[in-house]
């Protein structure tokens, strides 16, 4: 299949092909039954300077787009989802300061998350706030020069692992959803705990975890943009990063897919290779087509974005629909090629079905997003 | 201008992936136009500890320079070598070169590092997949009139002025101190490869790659490539493997006897 990739992104693409097929492959069962975050992994993707396709050429990155950071991801996730989650979710603790962050914030944090040896995470959801946004409880009240910071935050990929975090709340209660606001935090600020880590059902290599603020101080030059802005900053910030959870899907599903099909030629049947019967071949053909369509869109998506257009909500939050709905439908359908094997840990389909799951979950859940689409059609209309 | 204190020569090889080896019937030797090349794989592993000597002394004195002798498709090799944080690379090719043994080639090699300006430390792989011979670092150390230590496993310690080698033997560790400047060879259980850096792709793609001649090393046509080499190949061929293989059954008394016997007839105990 042809991409029309540059040799640039073609490069990219290569680097994360020989991270997957020598380093993630040969680790990923054992991280899974672990759940130990895989930060050797991680220090090699440093190393090979994707963490800088986040992050703009002026501040020590590499950075030229979405498209880019796409394309990393899906190969990532070919080789494992949680390291891929791990990956992207650095991105999206970046992408706040590229939406909001001011020069100083830029310089400051920026050059390290590009390098790759910290890591940033993205703190909104919290037990009572889900895709309810307006909900969440975290305060954070000025004190002469600081925000004091209270609250808990739930769920928070890289929570523990990484070193600075976008946490968002509200300054301002009584303005609901007009008082949440983007505070940037450290790790090892005093008053900033880590709580429960989460036993999951996929990607349970990746850190999830409890954010737990007691009287926690920052300076006020760590808010992001404004007062205020903090729902605004993470809508942004959505826009941008659900095409990445797109490309996630599409590598996962594509790792099911290349798996399934090897092992219809090999596992036989009544005499011949199972991948003869046309319940077989249907399957695959559609299960690659569904490959196809999600990856198509992903990439239109990520193009639209780079091109500069404003109003990218609907087709950002499509192409994380349909690829999550696909990647959930071929990884279940390679299972089923598999058989009984599929149902077996000594294969990784199963892993891959259970990792596929949380790209129709997070980031906006496939149902919160049908609503984004249609508010948004509604409003502009269907072109 | 910042002042280069230590500079540490790689020499590799871009060998025929093994799958694919083809021999010329006429020349004797290897057919390698039209077909998958690959870094020697023993030749990464003194790239990469190469890189991370660098890493070591981290102060930007030191300076990793990739070196190969062959066609010129061999400049691919040397972009990877960029790619994983080599600095400079130099690829020697002339027609002159062509047909070369283990003496030509060192005598090549050699040249070219005087070319250079002589260096600290030369690693090699310690032989490699197509000559497997092992002799071209030990009689570049002897050109050079440096020591050599073949088949180091680690490096526990360096500096500037010594290298201290470990190497496991078949039933011993060796740990050498030699001062430096020194040629080692590296096993594959030192180090792994790293994968390589975008940066250092987008280096190695818009880089050229220098082209060293005879000519340029100074060196006369008779003490490079065929003509230069003592040994000339007659022909090269697959050992054809026969397997014979006889079952013996019965009673375990009764095939350790068996066996006994049939190693006995075949003078083997």
């Amino acid at each position: 299949m042809k991409y029309l990739l540059t040799e640039e992104q073609d490069m990219i693409v290569d680097i994360c092909r020989q991270i997957v097929d020598g380093r993630i492959i040969p680790a990923r069962a054992e991280m899974d039954r672990e759940g130990t975050f895989p930060w050797e992994i991680i220090k090699e993707i440093a190393k090979s300077d994707l963490f800088r396709l986040f992050v703009p050429q002026e501040y020590d990155g590499m950075g030229t787009g979405i498209f880019e950071i796409c394309l990393a991801t899906e190969e990532l996730s070919r080789g494992d989802l949680s390291v891929a989650t791990s990956y992207a979710a650095s991105g999206l603790g970046i992408i706040p300061f590229l939406v909001a962050g001011s020069e100083e914030q830029k310089k400051k944090y920026l050059p390290q998350l590009a390098e790759g040896k910290k890591l940033a995470a993205f703190g909104l959801t919290e037990a009572e706030a889900g895709s309810d946004v307006g909900s969440i409880r975290t305060k954070a009240s000025i004190e002469k020069d600081c925000y004091v910071l209270n609250g808990t935050k739930q769920w928070i990929t890289n929570g523990g692992e990484a070193d600075i975090y976008t946490i968002f709340a509200m300054t301002n209660p009584q303005k609901g959803i007009r008082g949440a606001s983007a505070i940037i935090v450290e790790k090892g600020t005093p008053g900033f705990e880590f709580g429960k880590k989460e036993d999951k059902l996929g990607i349970r290599a990746s850190a999830t975890r409890e954010l737990i603020f007691t009287d926690c101080r920052v300076p006020k030059e760590n808010i992001l943009g404004s007062e205020g802005m903090g729902f605004i900053i993470a809508m942004k910030t959505f826009d941008q990063s659900r095409p990445v959870v797109g490309a996630q899907a599409v590598g996962v599903a594509q790792a099911a897919l290349e798996e399934a099909l090897n092992y219809s030629k090999i596992r036989k049947q009544f005499g011949t290779a199972i991948s003869s019967f046309q319940a077989i071949q249907h399957m695959l053909a559609d299960m690659a087509t569904n490959v196809e369509a999600a990856r198509a869109l992903v990439y239109h998506t990520a193009r639209v974005i780079d091109s500069g257009e404003k109003n990218i909500s609907r087709l950002s939050s499509m192409s994380k629909i349909f690829a999550s709905d696909a990647a959930m439908k071929v990884t279940t359908d390679a299972v089923q090629i598999f058989g009984g094997y599929g149902f077996m840990k000594e294969y990784p389909v199963e892993k891959m079905m259970r990792d596929a799951k949380i790209t129709q979950i997070y980031e906006g859940t496939n149902q919160i997003l049908r609503n984004i689409i249609a508010l948004d059609m509604i409003k502009r209309g269907v072109l | 201008m910042q002042v280069i204190k230590i500079k540490i020569v790689v020499c590799i090889k871009q060998v025929p992936g093994s799958t694919e080896i083809k021999i010329d019937s006429r020349t004797n030797t290897l057919v390698r136009e039209g077909i998958d090349n690959i870094i020697n794989p023993f030749d990464a592993y003194a790239v990469e500890e190469a890189v991370r000597i660098k890493e070591r002394f981290n102060d930007g004195n030191v300076e990793v320079i990739a070196m190969t002798m062959g066609p010129p498709q061999s400049g691919d090799m040397l972009k990877e070598a960029i790619s994983v944080g080599v600095d400079r690379v130099v690829l020697l090719s002339d027609r002159a070169f062509a047909g070369a043994d283990t003496w030509a080639t060192s005598n090549t090699l050699a040249k070219a590092v005087k070319k250079i300006g002589g260096c600290r430390l030369i690693i090699l792989g310690k032989q490699t997949l197509d000559g497997d011979t092992g002799q071209v670092g030990p009689e570049l150390a002897q050109r050079m009139g440096i020591p050599f230590i073949g088949y180091a496993s680690s490096i526990p310690e360096i500096s500037k002025d010594k290298i201290k080698i470990k190497r496991l033997m078949e039933d011993r560790y060796e740990i050498f101190e030699v001062n430096l400047p020194a040629a080692i060879s590296v096993v594959k259980d030192i180090n792994i490869p790293r994968v390589p850096s975008l940066r250092g792709k987008v280096k190695a793609r818009n880089m050229e790659i220098p082209v060293w001649d005879a000519k340029k090393l100074e060196a006369d046509e008779d003490e490079v490539g065929l003509s230069g080499s003592y040994t000339q190949v007659i022909k090269i061929f697959t050992p054809e493997i026969k397997h014979d293989i006889k079952m013996i059954e019965g009673s375990t008394e009764e095939q350790v006897e068996q066996l006994y016997k049939e190693l006995k007839d075949l003078k083997v105990i």
